[in-house]
Order: structure tokens, then C-alpha cells, then sequence
């Protein structure tokens, strides 16, 4: 059996979720245009997966087999909905910044993938960790492609304009440089996805699969 | 043996026990918190209001309102009155006009039935301000703005938001570079007929130097949230334009 340690370590390199099991690629290409995004998802990620995890690993052993799908999206669809709610109540602000993602964490099949692959055959607290590494390597890649998408695509981070004005023509635009407009868009996303399994499987050669 | 778990009446049983707590808890949770919920919309709708007439707490390039526990009093000291048009020109008063719900209004038009028009009169500095809230549709879902004119349709301001418009691209519609772009804009042509603003990729003007040109630029990659914004103003202001030719009289 697995240390405890590796459920957290693991999914951030050798078994990260998006460049090895391949979940959750949607919303990495549809929400990485700017690195705010990226991160936010990744905490709602990290929290919904991590309570959810643990919620499943408790029921486990009465949940009907034939049923089970349908439980675990009841499960998740109910905790991103309090959430939801609870943000609307008391942190208002916060609340329309995660609008379009709420719906998006549902969806996402690295929570549904994990509840499956995981929670269903382990206890509550190695859930947890599973659940919390999981996430932890979604939103590392997030960041990442968020990071390179808002950088080379509008020139800024986090909305700071770290290359200079592109409008007035300051620092690395006053000798030529251009925003490349195609970074913002999802195809773009995938090139870099693909750019990171190539690195990540070029730098461990075991990752890639015999055929 | 058979699992006790795989059996069918335990799985409907299981079913209708987890429909019954989870439904209870989800209605319990949405009506302990509906009032502090509608509390946020209310303030967030007069923050709008008063952003759109410049009454806000921006800084160079950030959006901010007006402290929650400030605006009541902002906005009872700057919006002076609060008129509901409707057949176009007749006017009546009613202070809980910023309460009217442009949606439920647009979908009573479609039935059919008269479409009341929220206007909110604000003074600020001995200028009078006309303050219309609009709807319309983006790429993925709603959007919707405040916009705050003069007399003569100029635009002194406004306000965009939307449900789920792409982070990035058609999100940055409330970002500052996008919303002060309308300062100045004219919604009328030269001879008084209403044209709208529209949201152009090829008007040659990034910096918007022309005024009158009724277009401001656009964001790349955000055509469709773009061309959302503008019919959302060409449609719905100019529902206005019969009350702000009575202005003229």
C-alpha cells in the first residue's frame, strides 16, 4: 500500500491528473486565459474535491453499486451548490468571480474520476489526501498554462501590465513586440498542455506507453 | 450470496433517502440564506447605478464601488428621482423603480404585455445624469449594463457585467479599458437619429479619439460578447429615445 506521503506527491508529477490520467482537460483549456482564473478554480477545486472525497470514502460501503454514478454527481452537485450559496451570502463580491466556474467544478471528470477510482475502495482520511493531491496537480498545470496564456496573450499577470503598455507603446512594445491574440484562445491552451506532457514524459522516459 | 447493497429495493430505498436529505438540506440552505442573498442583489443594484454616474471609489485602473454601508445614503443623496416610462413618453415616479427586473420586463414584452423602463435621474456636481439599466445576451449567457447619459444621449458613463462570459475575452467587458471607452460616446447621429454604439474591430481608433463615430473598439477574441453589447444597446436604448425627445421641448 501506498504511503500516505505519495497520494499527495504523486498526483503532482509522475500521475498528475490533466498530463497523465487525462481528466479535467475542459476546463484547463476553457478558463486558463488569465492566471486569476486559473488559480481561483484550482482553491474551488481543491476544496470541492478534498469535501467530497471524504463524504464518498464515508458512505462507501452503503452506497448501491448500481446507483453509485448518480450518488457521487448528487454529492458534488449538492456541496458546489451550498457553497455557491454560502459565497453568495457572505462574500458577495467573491461569489460573481466564481460564477461561471461553479458550474464548471460539476462537470469536471478529475472529481468524478477520483470519487470512482479512489474514494470508493479507500477510508476518509487517504481519500482526503487523494482528493487534495489530485487537485493540487490540477491546478499546478492550470497555473502553469494560465500563467503562459495571460503572459505572451495580453502582456499581463494577474492584470498587471508586466511587459509595458501595448496601447501607448511602453517597454518591450516600444522595440516592436506584440501580443499574440492566439495564446487567448482554447486551442492554444491545448498546445501548451501538450507542450507539458512533452517536456514531463522527455524528462521520464517510463511515462511513455508501449504501443 | 448476493450484497445486500446490490438488491433493488435497498437501491430504491437508498435513492429515495438520499433525494429526501439532500433535497431538505438544499432548501433549507437557499431559504436561511435568501434574505442575506437579495440584501447583497439590492446593494450591488444601487452600486451599479451609482458607478455608472461616477459616484465610485475607482482608482487609476480599478473597478470599485461605493462601501456597502454607504451607499443607501449615496445613493438617496445623488439619484434624485426615480421615473418608470412607460408607451414611451408617459412618466410616472416611484422610488423602488431601481427594483424593476429588466429581465422579467423583457419577457413581458414578448408576452405582449407593456414593458415598463426604469430611468434613474441622478445630479452630481450641477450636471443631471440619466441612468438606463439594459439586457441582452453574450456568448455563453446575460448581459446586462448601466448606462448613464445626458440629455442629448451623450454617454457620461457606464457599468457592464455578465453571468459567464469567458475569462479573458468576453469577461473583460467590465474591465475599465473596455466600460471608459463609452465616456463621451454619442448614441445619436449628427442629425438626432438614434444609430447605438457599436462594438467595432475595424474602426481604426484603439485609443478612442472620435466621439462620434458611435463605436468604440472592440476586444480581441471577443467578437460574439462584443456584438452581444452592442445590439443589447441598440435594442434597448432606444426605448429611451421618445422620453429624451420630450427633454428637448
Amino acid at each position: 500500500m501506498a504511503k500516505d506521503s505519495r497520494l499527495i506527491l504523486d498526483p503532482l508529477g509522475d500521475d498528475n491528473p490533466i498530463t497523465i490520467q487525462v481528466l479535467g482537460i475542459c476546463s484547463a483549456l476553457a478558463i486558463t486565459a488569465e492566471l486569476k482564473a486559473s488559480i481561483v478554480m484550482s482553491i474551488s477545486v481543491i476544496f470541492v474535491l478534498g469535501v467530497g472525497n471524504v463524504v464518498i470514502s464515508l458512505i462507501r460501503n452503503i452506497i448501491p453499486s448500481k446507483i453509485r454514478i448518480i450518488v457521487q454527481l448528487t454529492v458534488v452537485a449538492a456541496l458546489v451548490i451550498i457553497v455557491d450559496q454560502v459565497l453568495k451570502a457572505y462574500s458577495y463580491q467573491l461569489s460573481k468571480e466564481l460564477g461561471a466556474f461553479i458550474g464548471l467544478i460539476i462537470t469536471n471528470c478529475i472529481i468524478m474520476g477520483r470519487f470512482e477510482a479512489f474514494a470508493l475502495g479507500n477510508g476518509p482520511w487517504r481519500s482526503f489526501l487523494d482528493g487534495i493531491g489530485n487537485a493540487l496537480g490540477y491546478g499546478v498545470i492550470l497555473i502553469i498554462v494560465g500563467f503562459f496564456r495571460e503572459l505572451l496573450g495580453s502582456g499581463t499577470l494577474l492584470g498587471f501590465k508586466v511587459l509595458g503598455d501595448p496601447i501607448a507603446k511602453t517597454g518591450l512594445y516600444s522595440i516592436g513586440y506584440e501580443n499574440n491574440g492566439f495564446m487567448l484562445l482554447a486551442p492554444m491552451a491545448l498546445i501548451v498542455v501538450g507542450i507539458i506532457i512533452w517536456v514531463q514524459r522527455s524528462k521520464n522516459p517510463a511515462l511513455i506507453e508501449d504501443h | 450470496m448476493e450484497k445486500k447493497t446490490d438488491k433493488n429495493s435497498y437501491t430504491l430505498l437508498f435513492a429515495v433517502g438520499m433525494v429526501l436529505v439532500v433535497g431538505s438540506l438544499l432548501a433549507f440552505v437557499a431559504s436561511s440564506l435568501k434574505p442575506k442573498i437579495d440584501e447583497n442583489k439590492r446593494i450591488e443594484k444601487q452600486q451599479n447605478i451609482l458607478y455608472a454616474m461616477g459616484v465610485n471609489e475607482n482608482d487609476e485602473s480599478s473597478v470599485a464601488f461605493i462601501e456597502n454601508a454607504k451607499v443607501a445614503d449615496e445613493f438617496a443623496k445623488y439619484i434624485t428621482k426615480q421615473l418608470v416610462i412607460t408607451n414611451g413618453t408617459e412618466v410616472n415616479e416611484d422610488n423602488e423603480a431601481y427594483l424593476i427586473e429588466v429581465k422579467k420586463e423583457q419577457s413581458a414584452a414578448k408576452d405582449g404585455e407593456e414593458r415598463r423602463l426604469p430611468l434613474f435621474v441622478g445630479e452630481k456636481e450641477g450636471i443631471t445624469f440619466y441612468i438606463a439599466p439594459i439586457r441582452g445576451k453574450g456568448l455563453w449567457d446575460a448581459v446586462w449594463a448601466y448606462v448613464a447619459m445626458d440629455e442629448n444621449m451623450v454617454v457620461q458613463g457606464a457599468y457592464f457585467d455578465h453571468q459567464g462570459e469567458t475569462a479573458g475575452l468576453g469577461a473583460n467587458i467590465k474591465q475599465r479599458f473596455f466600460m471608459d471607452d463609452f465616456i463621451g460616446e454619442h448614441l445619436l447621429d449628427n442629425d438626432g437619429n438614434f444609430v447605438g454604439i457599436d462594438i467595432s474591430k475595424s474602426n481604426g481608433d484603439p485609443l478612442n479619439e472620435r466621439k462620434t463615430d458611435n463605436a468604440v473598439d472592440a476586444i480581441a477574441g471577443a467578437t460574439i460578447t462584443g456584438d452581444g453589447v452592442a445590439a443589447m444597446i441598440r435594442n434597448d436604448l432606444r426605448l429611451y429615445v421618445p422620453y429624451f425627445k420630450t427633454l428637448k421641448k
